[in-house]
């Protein structure tokens, strides 16, 4: 039996970020990981001879920057290349092109309506303020807003001052934004379907909510307030896929003297008189520690590795109560060729961006329903990329890899598990709805791996297959993150924390949740902050 | 030129209540209305959820006659096996019907909590919503002194308060209740008249709308009065012409005229023109502002929020006349009838509205006055349902819609009264198109705005505009789009009137 | 072009004249203008300047965003979009002026062509459809952005004149400044008004994208003998900081597209409140700009600087008694012509006028890979730093 100052139950990334930040100020850190890789869904994997998948998360922009350059995972290896723009391909055989070019995207807008070109400037400033507002947040510990604390008061009295530096109507405007659904906030700048569609998709992503849900517009949001580089907005993938984001950090982490232990995961966070004191492996190992930091999602950790008898009532119910349903599935595609897309021009720079298949709010929606009744989409909607176009060290010469994120799919099928012929069918479904714009696409297909949220929990450990750790919404935001009264990264016991996205921002490869448990866990311990002020927003 | 203090448009409830207020602090008043009654919308309603107590008691309503036929009516979920739930007293105070001891324990505790919230939310109603901003700090402290009120509740309350806040009632229903009849009613009633389904996040905030309320001090009761809606506004109409207040029928405004951003005067269609230094118009704010004083008077940011104003209706009224009492399969006729078999159904119900489609399967709730008041029922009995959901710009065109929407809405009833369908009469649907052309309420929202979260307190019914003036100096909103919405309170009109009286608004 | 999908191949577009200005511009200088590629000098910005403000200059002004406006209620529509009363626009004229958002901060500045009666022509230097649709409700009025319908050259400089009437334009003579006139030109139209951004004699020609090559080259072989050459953007801009002109999101951010909401400016900050007619009725930021003035709210001041020395003050900062910071410089020059150092400049009130007296200016001059700091004194003037009477004459100098 070892004894390590901090143990970190989880080897996602945002457990790492934790771990890294603990071990460099000198904790003696242990990480523990059930998998026999570290990365949680930030993982690049070996599916099919030669090919490198992005089997979960698929591309970058929330990662903090400050954390970047913290841990310096430049350093250690991790390259972000941003992505050019993408489509959206409609029925009539058209397509609606998005590019990084100011001029050009503008005039692609005009074939559709020259007034929703020029609004596209107004929706994204207007976007962008908002986002001023809360990127400065994602790096804070939310206040108590019921506590009478000094720090609660001050973090309040902050919030405060911010917002009421504010303009009077950028108030309105912002928390009116933050309550309405992003269907709705389209409709008072554009007039185009196929314009709202490729727009309304970022606040669905992750998401148990359709385009037409208010609160939906707050997750739009979630996905802009992201950079690669200083450009606000943009996304980029991971060079040698999103499992180098993982890397890195298990590089900087053991670079600072951390231990990792993967192959076994926690069997129960040990407790005694109220007060974590280790973890017991599946595997019969035990290892002590005064404090464990559980990267696991908060459902996860307290109603599968706690003994329920430590918990106070009140609080098993409001885990048991938290709403993470997952809503996504994943098909990842070993190509031998690249598709060709007969709507695109064969030079378009769009095939190395996202390109999607939805082209209407309304067939968004109805596959939210489907999700709702319970049954994956028959029309989905796919964020469809293929990083290779990029980044040719993922595949041998001339193949390719892609990666579809699929929307909607439940947690269970009206009521009852996944079975592998759903799982199959939906895969189908998928493949199909590709083959309609890529005539010829399913004869590339050498090998697919079909995730629905039951492989999602089963193999990366997400509760219930949702991505974000737990729903964006805002019964379960800012303070109410993940229960109110324990959203500033503690738990009931002493001792025992959380660091996944679970808890304040939430999900997305941010790292914001490791590096802010970090803070809390190292002020809890009087040690001097290693973390530098998040930078500011000029 | 006939000249008045202020004058009123509309004579909804709204507009009565503004009409009162206004002649209460001395103003002589006259109140416009199209319509050769008064009531407006007040007349699609057929329950009452209580009229704001301030105005009940200011203008003394009782004494001008208005009179409970039943002041706390029950709800029956109504079950197509006929193993019907019926809840009794405000709110479910006691449940009759099988329901397991764990859900009726679950009820218990659910309703307290909820009850409470709305109360803690009660307050909110009767101010005037706040400015956000520096230098207008003395309006902010109303809603600091009632948002540190709420402290009062300790702190575990506070913090299920807020999580309760902006959630969906579908979820709580369903981490707190196991009964499907149960939880159809509830979502049923958080829905009612608005533009969500149970699912919609922030839908909660619907349910607390309505159970803040109170009949005669009763929170969340549902009331019948005597004579039906039309007398509420009746004894209001008493009570205004007590005080001094004249009202013009068939009298329609096609214009008010604005000069250097103040308000001058009315022109009617008979191009009779009124003038006053006040006027309150309780219509649609798009059509008091884009249509009778027109978008020129206003600044481009203002028309475009006026526009994005979301008024979408959802919700029918049908009326059948019929043979003979009908047979909801043993259910109390004594009760509000409620179709909604489960949460999951009322969400369905809502999905086809976003394609601007009817509900195939409807939800609604149905009251036969006849059963309260047998004297109401000199021609046989009438039934009375509000039905969701359908749309105002139904796809299909209402034209052909109507006559379908009509026989899913009684294909519905016919399975939870069989043989209802051979005593009809006489049937009159009232869609939300037609409630938008009958009232002139653009969309045909029975909250004339939508009450969603985006659109309530400071940001209702626009940015800008939600102390009741508007960019006019003189003109202020008293309609249900302003503050804090519908339900025939009067509330928004009663709180109009003290900005007009007030003088506060548009420098 | 118009329904072209390949956007991405030519980000930025031509314009009409770029068969000649891509076969006179030797320095291959471009430069991005509202999404067209516009030269930003031909082959010697010093010749360039000094032809505009001694012979002539022809300059590519097609970019230039431009709107259509007509129906029943145009002027209604135009005085209640813009500051300035546009009943008193005559057909035949053109008119500076401005308009503003719901706050009464500036979106844009142009100028407004009234063509014929009841035809209106908005110029303009950045996209505003959404804006002008939306504050077209309740009016019938119909919009058209004729950007890519119309070329336009800018014809400036004392020969300017002398030029037109070479080509056979004399009849030009007739127009006194801020006048505009139709002529017939190579089986089109062509409008030519008297108007410019250089503070100099100059005209603007307007015409289809089919004549816009004969008319250039037209012009270039009768203003041969003058001197006549192509002007890029760099030497425009300098001869418009003499005139002391303003240019949205340059001089200031466009309320549409300000991201920080104190960058925006309303037109008393930038002294364009002579253009304010609060009696015509309503129009947009009527009510903020009226707070405004009674108020006496107006932060800052947009002002000419005349700076000690020779040595341009690019973005610097500017600071009262060397140590306060009350504002920044958007443009500056050594100008040639009146040799002396000047800047277009915000100042924090009151800092424009009465405690104007003690400004000092923060240059970083680069030479030589070294910066070297300066604080200069500088003193508030007119911003016309250059304005000949040769500019106003009736009838135009033949120079």
């Amino acid at each position: 039996m070892s004894r390590y100052d901090a143990i970190i139950a989880g080897g996602g990334h945002n457990g790492l970020v934790t771990a890294c930040y603990l071990a460099k100020a000198g904790l003696k850190t242990l990480v523990v990981e059930k998998n026999d890789w570290v990365g949680g869904a930030a993982v690049s994997r070996s599916l099919y001879p030669g090919f490198t998948y992005s089997n979960c998360s698929y591309v970058s922009s929330l990662l903090r920057p400050e954390i970047m350059r913290e841990l310096e995972l430049p350093k250690h290896g991790l390259q972000i290349i941003p992505y050019e723009g993408g489509a959206v391909f409609t029925q009539d055989g058209g397509y609606l092109a998005m590019y990084r070019d100011h001029d050009a995207n503008r005039r692609e807008f005009a074939r559709y309506s020259q007034r929703d070109a020029e609004n596209y400037d107004r929706y994204s400033r207007d976007v962008l303020r908002h986002c001023r507002f809360i990127r400065p947040l994602l790096l804070r510990t939310p206040p108590d807003p019921t506590s009478f604390r000094p720090r609660d008061l001050s973090e309040l009295a902050y919030i405060g001052k911010k917002l009421f530096d504010m303009p009077e109507e950028d108030i309105y405007a912002m928390i009116r934004f933050w309550t309405m659904s992003i269907s709705d906030f389209l409709d008072e700048y554009f007039e185009t379907p196929v314009i709202k569609a490729y727009l309304a998709v970022s606040s669905i992503i992750g998401t148990a909510l359709g385009p037409m849900s208010p609160g939906s517009a707050y997750v739009l949001l979630h996905h802009y307030m992201g950079d690669v580089d200083g450009n606000i907005g943009a996304w980029g993938y991971a060079r040698g896929g999103m499992g180098s984001i993982s890397k890195a950090l298990m590089a900087s982490f053991v670079a600072a003297g951390g231990e990792v232990r993967t192959g076994s995961g926690v069997a129960e966070i040990l407790i005694s008189n109220g007060r974590a004191t280790g973890v017991a492996l599946a595997n019969g190992d035990t290892f002590e520690a005064p404090m464990v930091i559980s990267n696991m999602d908060v459902k996860r950790t307290f109603l599968k590795h706690v003994d329920e008898k430590h918990l106070p009532p009140d609080f098993v119910k409001s885990v048991k109560r938290f709403k993470i349903r997952g809503s996504s599935g994943k098909v990842n595609i070993a190509l031998d060729g690249l598709p060709t897309f007969p709507a695109l021009p064969p030079d378009s720079p769009c095939i190395r961006g996202d390109l999607h298949f939805t082209d209407s709010i309304e067939r968004l929606e109805h596959a939210y329903d489907d999700w709702k009744a319970g049954r994956y989409s028959r029309d989905p909607f796919l964020d469809m990329m293929i990083p290779t176009t990029t980044d040719p060290t993922m595949t041998p010469p001339g193949k390719h890899f892609m990666s579809c994120f699929v929307q909607y799919a439940p947690p269970k099928i009206e009521g009852r598990d996944w079975t592998d012929a759903d799982r199959d069918a939906f895969g189908q479904t998928v493949l199909n709805q590709i083959e309609q714009y890529a005539p010829g696409f399913k004869n590339l297909v050498l090998h697919a791996e079909v995730r629905t949220p039951r492989e999602l929990e089963a193999e990366v450990g997400l509760t219930e297959g949702n991505i974000f750790q737990g729903e964006l919404t805002f019964d379960q935001l800012l303070f109410n993150r993940p229960v109110p009264g324990y959203a500033q990264y503690r738990s009931p016991i002493d001792g025992l924390w959380m660091c996944g996205s679970s808890t304040h921002p939430g999900g997305g490869v941010m790292g914001a949740p490791g590096r802010n448990a970090a803070a809390e866990i190292l002020r809890s311990l009087k040690k001097p902050a290693i973390m530098g002020d998040a930078y500011a927003v000029l | 030129m006939p000249s008045f203090d202020a004058i009123v448009i509309g004579a909804g409830i709204n507009g009565l209540a503004a009409a009162g207020r206004l002649a209460m602090a001395g103003a002589r008043v006259t109140v416009l209305e199209s319509a050769p009654a008064a009531g407006g919308m007040a007349n699609l309603a057929h329950l009452s959820t209580g009229i704001d107590h301030r105005i009940e008691k200011a203008l003394d309503l009782a004494s001008h006659g208005l009179e409970w036929a039943e002041p706390n009516v029950a709800s029956t979920a109504l079950s197509a096996s006929g193993n019907h739930l019926t809840l009794k007293g405000a709110f479910g105070e006691s449940i009759e019907g099988t329901l397991s001891a764990a859900d009726k324990a679950a009820w218990t505790a659910l309703r307290r909590d909820l009850l409470g919230n709305a109360a803690a939310l009660a307050p909110f109603k009767e101010m005037t919503p706040p400015r956000l901003a520096r230098d207008h700090g003395a309006n902010i402290w109303d809603l600091v002194r009632n948002g540190l009120a709420l402290r009062r509740m300790g702190r575990d309350r506070l913090r299920e308060f807020m999580r309760l806040m902006l959630i969906n009632v579908h979820d709580v229903l369903e981490d707190e209740l196991g009964d499907d009849r149960l939880k159809g009613l509830l979502a049923f009633d958080t829905v009612l008249g608005h533009h969500a389904g149970p699912r919609s996040p922030n839908s909660l905030l619907g349910l607390y709308h309505r159970i803040s309320s109170r009949v005669q001090g009763r929170q969340a009761a549902l009331a019948l009065p005597r004579g039906g809606m039309t007398s509420v506004i009746a004894a209001m109409q008493k009570a205004l012409s007590t005080r001094g207040v004249t009202l013009r029928f068939n009298a329609q405004v096609n214009t008010i005229r604005v000069d250097d951003d103040r308000v001058q005067s009315v022109t009617l269609a008979n191009g009779d023109t009124l003038t006053a230094d006040v006027v309150v118009s309780a219509l649609h704010p798009a059509t008091t502002l884009m249509t009778l004083v027109g978008a020129p008077q206003f600044d481009t940011g203002v028309v475009r929020r006026v526009q994005n104003i979301r008024s979408r209706g959802t919700t029918s009224r049908l009326t059948l006349k019929l043979k003979s009492m009908p047979d909801f399969r043993g259910a109390n006729l004594r009760t509000r009838l409620v179709i909604a078999p489960s949460s999951r159904a009322v969400e369905e119900a809502f999905n086809a509205v976003k394609y601007g489609a009817f509900s195939p399967a409807p939800v609604m709730e149905i009251v036969i006055p006849g059963a309260f008041m047998p004297e109401a029922d000199s021609d046989g009995p009438t039934l009375s349902a509000l039905v969701q959901y359908a749309p105002v710009d139904l796809r299909m065109g209402w034209a052909r819609g109507r006559g379908a929407f009509l026989k899913v809405i009684m294909e519905q009833l016919e399975a939870h009264a069989p043989g209802l369908g051979a005593l009809v009469t006489s049937a009159d649907l009232v869609t939300p198109a037609d409630v938008a052309m009958r009232y002139g309420a653009p969309g045909g929202q029975w909250h004339h705005a939508e009450l969603s979260v985006e659109q309530m307190l400071f940001l209702r019914p626009a940015i800008g505009m939600a102390q009741y003036s508007t960019p006019v100096r003189g003109l202020y909103l008293a309609s249900a789009a302003t503050h804090p919405g519908g339900g025939v309170a009067g509330s928004a009109g009663w709180n109009a009137a003290g900005q007009a009286i007030a003088g506060g608004g548009a420098a | 072009m118009k329904d072209s999908k390949l956007h991405f191949r030519t980000p930025l577009i031509t314009t009409p004249f770029h068969a000649r200005t891509s076969a006179a511009n030797k320095l291959n200088a471009w430069a991005p203008w509202a999404g067209y590629t516009t030269a930003l000098s031909y082959s010697d910005e010093t010749m360039e300047y000094t032809a505009l403000r001694n012979q002539a200059g022809l300059y590519d002004l097609s970019p230039m965003v431009k709107y259509a406006i007509t129906g029943p209620d145009a002027l209604r529509f135009l005085n209640r979009l813009t500051l300035r009363d546009v009943s008193k626009l005559q057909p035949g004229n053109v008119h500076y002026t401005a308009w503003c958002d719901d706050a009464g901060k500036l979106i844009d500045d142009g100028t407004l062509f009234h063509l014929a009666p009841g035809r209106y022509r908005l110029c303009c230097q950045e996209r505003h459809l959404p804006w002008l649709l939306d504050s077209a409700i309740g009016f019938d009025v119909s919009i058209e952005d004729e950007s890519e319908k119309v070329a336009a050259l800018s014809l400036q400089g004392p020969c300017s004149f002398a030029i037109l009437a070479r080509a056979g334009l004399e009849a030009a003579q007739g127009l006194k400044p801020f006048q505009l006139m139709d002529f017939a030109f190579d089986g089109g139209m062509l409008t030519i008004s008297r108007t410019g951004f250089t503070a100099d004699l100059g005209y603007e020609l307007w015409t289809t994208p089919q004549a816009a090559l004969s008319l250039w080259d037209h012009l270039m072989v009768k203003g041969a003998d003058h001197g006549l050459r192509p002007i890029g953007t760099t030497a425009l801009n300098m001869t418009r900081i003499e005139a002391g002109f303003m240019i949205a999101n340059m001089d200031f951010v466009s309320a549409t597209t300000a991201l920080r909401p104190d960058r925006l400016r309303s037109p008393f900050d930038m002294g364009l409140e002579w253009m304010i007619d609060f009696n015509k009725g309503h129009f947009n930021g009527r009510a903020a700009l009226k707070r405004e003035k009674e108020s006496g709210s107006t932060k800052w001041a947009f002002v000419g600087l005349d700076i000690e020395g020779n040595v341009e003050a690019e973005h610097a900062l500017i600071y009262d008694n060397r140590k306060t910071e009350v504002g920044h410089i958007t443009a500056s020059l050594w100008s040639p012509t009146v040799k002396r150092n000047i800047a277009l400049a915000m100042l924090r009130r009151p800092y424009h006028a009465e405690r104007s007296g003690n400004l000092w200016v923060e240059i970083y001059a680069l030479r030589e890979l070294e910066y070297h700091k300066l604080m200069v004194k500088a003193q508030v003037v007119p911003r016309q730093f250059f304005n000949p009477p040769r500019r106003r004459a009736n009838p135009p100098g033949l120079y």
